[in-house]
């Protein structure tokens, strides 16, 4: 009798631990995009009349436009979590290897300091820096290097830029993690049977980290996918980020069904392109998880 | 006419103001199994990892095969290292950990393979090849990982205490397997321990490395019955250590007696003046006991001395007695015989025990030594 009170206690116990994460993930993730699910499925037929039909998800596949900044914003997130990467594995491995104590601590929060002000003020801080009158252009004059001030805004490249920076961090973590847990004697004995740099990069020092770079990679490919402010600051009114049809399409059309019917197709590229990344890697999604 | 496989000029590395390898200068035959012996922080893994090139010496030259070492990176020279903890690729296969090196070189896939296969088999785990690492057992590792670098066929393999993390009854095992294997390849095998029973019973010749220096190189015979320092007749094997001031001289033969006044009688090491503060070492195995002076027959009279039980220490073969000298209650080790005869010794009990001076030897301390 005695047994089964403290049973029942324990699992009240346990599902009040729960209850917060739980309440979390059905109210404010499970029911609204359950809504929008069905939003994004029905059709207008007259003035306060809808039905059930794939009429928005059409209109996606015929319009080119749309399917070309899908196309777009995806493409430019796989450069942004690429170059991200390639930035971010140095620092990582300074950080993990090359320091110890209180100069690695320090780097990390060197890394960390952006992320003190907030996104809009960072991605702010940028357009000061690079637009037409802005502090880099001024610079490259007087240096003569430009004749005239050049724009620096509103570019691709620029929008690349301001994607690496805000993804960087997210990057270092968990590759810091996994280069961190590599026992060095492994890189040593790597040198010592006739690898050279490269050859030790390849065949010990990535195979070992390969959980933490598809970690990394997967959070800052949805970052960027999924980024608003940078995208459509640094990018201007025709950046063309697929976020950015969304908004437009639920703000300023107030076409909430085809706003909805967009954001399930961003989730389904998102989720396609993390299975094809993991497929790629040969790596598993738990292995991945439990480094992020 | 000796051909050295390793030579070390006036090797030096310091670090700050620590010294950790003190102008060492030495020759290991080819073929031997030689080893370095010492506590930790004696500076003998940064005279490994000088030897393999992961530590650039301060001052002096490694030679390897007869050509010098200086400024040649880790993956280009002639040796390979067994890590202490085997550093086996975790990600690779058994074969793939084997093949590693070989393929570093560019030998070509089939060639690897069968190269692989044959070493695996020489070091008795054949058709392993496509086994992960995580599946064999620890003496199965230490042998691929000796397999891994003897693949490659180098001048000298290095090997970082690589039995220090195996348990008692392995480790026993793999002291003779390494010894066998060494004996089969024919390869020089530097060998770094802290472990005076490993560096005996493997080593040609042994190294005692104490504060970045070689106290003494020899044979594990020579370490053992003739010490040269203090040190050495510390470290190497379990010693009883008498320390006091030379009382008489009579040619290589000195009493010491101890401040609490007991004299014993030793051979000297080095110089020896009367009135010198010393130190002598006395094998707990060198000394015989006795209940009579009966028992005690083939010893001088002036030789014997009396004490009384303090604790049996058990442990099979390497059973001993405590003792406490009666006068001077000194603590005195003596090995049992083998025989069990003095297997019912009480604690308390007064005994007889004896030891020849030309056994035990003796040194000075104080300034001469440190």
């Amino acid at each position: 009798m005695a047994e089964t009170t403290t049973q029942a206690s324990q699992r009240l116990i346990l599902w009040l631990l729960l209850a917060p994460a739980l309440i979390w993930l059905l109210g404010l993730i499970l029911l609204p995009h359950l809504d929008l699910a069905l939003l994004s499925l029905r059709e207008r037929t007259g003035p306060g009349e809808y039905a059930f039909g794939l009429a928005q998800y059409r209109t996606f596949f015929s319009e080119p436009l749309y399917w070309d900044v899908f196309v777009r914003t995806a493409t430019l997130s796989v450069i942004a979590t690429a170059l991200t990467l390639l930035l971010a594995f140095p620092i990582a491995w300074t950080i993990a290897k090359l320091t110890r104590g209180r100069l690695s601590a320090l780097l990390f929060a060197v890394c960390l300091i952006p992320f003190w002000v907030s996104e809009t003020v960072r991605t702010l801080g940028w357009m000061i820096l690079l637009r037409e009158t802005g502090v880099l252009p001024s610079l490259l004059v007087t240096l003569g290097v430009t004749e005239v001030p050049i724009e620096m805004l509103y570019r691709d490249a620029t929008i690349l830029v301001g994607l690496v920076y805000t993804s960087l961090l997210f990057m270092v973590v968990p590759l810091y993690g996994s280069l961190e847990s590599l026992d060095d004697s492994l890189i040593e004995a790597g040198y010592d049977l006739g690898g050279n740099g490269w050859t030790v990069l390849r065949t010990v020092v990535i195979p070992h980290a390969a959980p933490g770079i598809t970690a990394g990679c997967i959070v800052v490919f949805m970052l960027t996918l999924g980024n608003y402010l940078t995208a459509s600051l640094l990018g201007g009114k025709n950046s063309l980020w697929f976020t950015e049809q969304i908004y437009t399409q639920f703000i300023t059309r107030f076409n909430w069904e085809q706003g909805a019917a967009f954001g399930f197709l961003l989730l389904a590229l998102s989720s396609v392109m993390v299975w094809i990344g993991l497929r790629l890697s040969g790596q598993r999604f738990s292995d991945v998880m439990s480094r992020t | 006419m000796t051909t050295f496989d390793l030579e070390a000029k006036g090797l030096s590395k310091h670090f700050g103001t620590h010294t950790a390898v003190d102008a060492l200068s030495f020759g290991v035959e080819r073929g031997s199994f030689f080893s370095i012996l010492g506590p930790s922080g004696c500076g003998k893994t940064t005279l490994l990892r000088m030897i393999a090139g992961f530590v650039e010496p301060d001052a002096g030259d490694v030679e390897i095969g007869g050509r010098s070492m200086r400024g040649v990176p880790p993956n280009r020279r002639p040796v390979n290292m067994v890590f202490q903890q085997l550093a086996l690729f975790p990600m690779m296969s058994v074969g793939e950990n084997v093949a590693y090196g070989l393929a570093r070189r560019g030998v070509r896939r089939a060639d690897r393979e069968r190269k692989v296969d044959e070493m695996l088999e020489r070091v008795g785990l054949p058709g392993s090849a496509a086994k992960r690492v995580d599946q064999l057992s620890g003496g199965q590792r230490q042998r691929v990982a000796i397999a891994r670098s003897l693949v490659l066929e180098p001048t000298l393999l290095l090997l970082d205490e690589p039995l220090g993390a195996l348990d008692l009854k392995l480790r026993e095992r793999m002291k003779i397997e390494l010894k066998q294997l060494q004996a089969a390849f024919g390869t020089t095998f530097v060998y770094i321990t802290h472990d005076q029973s490993e560096a005996l019973v493997l080593s040609d010749r042994v190294a005692v490395m104490n504060g970045g220096r070689f106290e003494q190189v020899g044979t594990p015979q020579e370490l053992y019955y003739s010490p040269a320092t203090p040190f050495v007749a510390g470290f190497v094997g379990a010693n009883n250590r008498i320390e006091g001031r030379v009382t008489s001289i009579d040619g290589d033969l000195v009493e010491v007696r101890s401040e609490s006044g007991w004299a014993v009688h030793a051979r000297r090491q080095g110089a020896l003046r009367l009135g010198d503060a010393a130190a002598a070492f006395v094998r707990p195995e060198v000394a015989v006991l006795g209940r009579s002076m009966a028992d005690l027959a083939l010893a001088e009279p002036a030789a014997v001395h009396r004490g009384t039980v303090e604790s049996l220490l058990f442990d099979g073969a390497n059973s001993v007695v405590l003792l406490r000298e009666q006068a001077s209650r000194c603590e005195f080790r003596v090995a049992l015989p083998q025989t069990g005869r003095y297997a019912d010794l009480k604690v308390n009990e007064p005994v007889l025990f004896s030891f020849a001076a030309d056994r035990a030897v003796c040194f000075a301390t104080g300034s001469a030594h440190g």
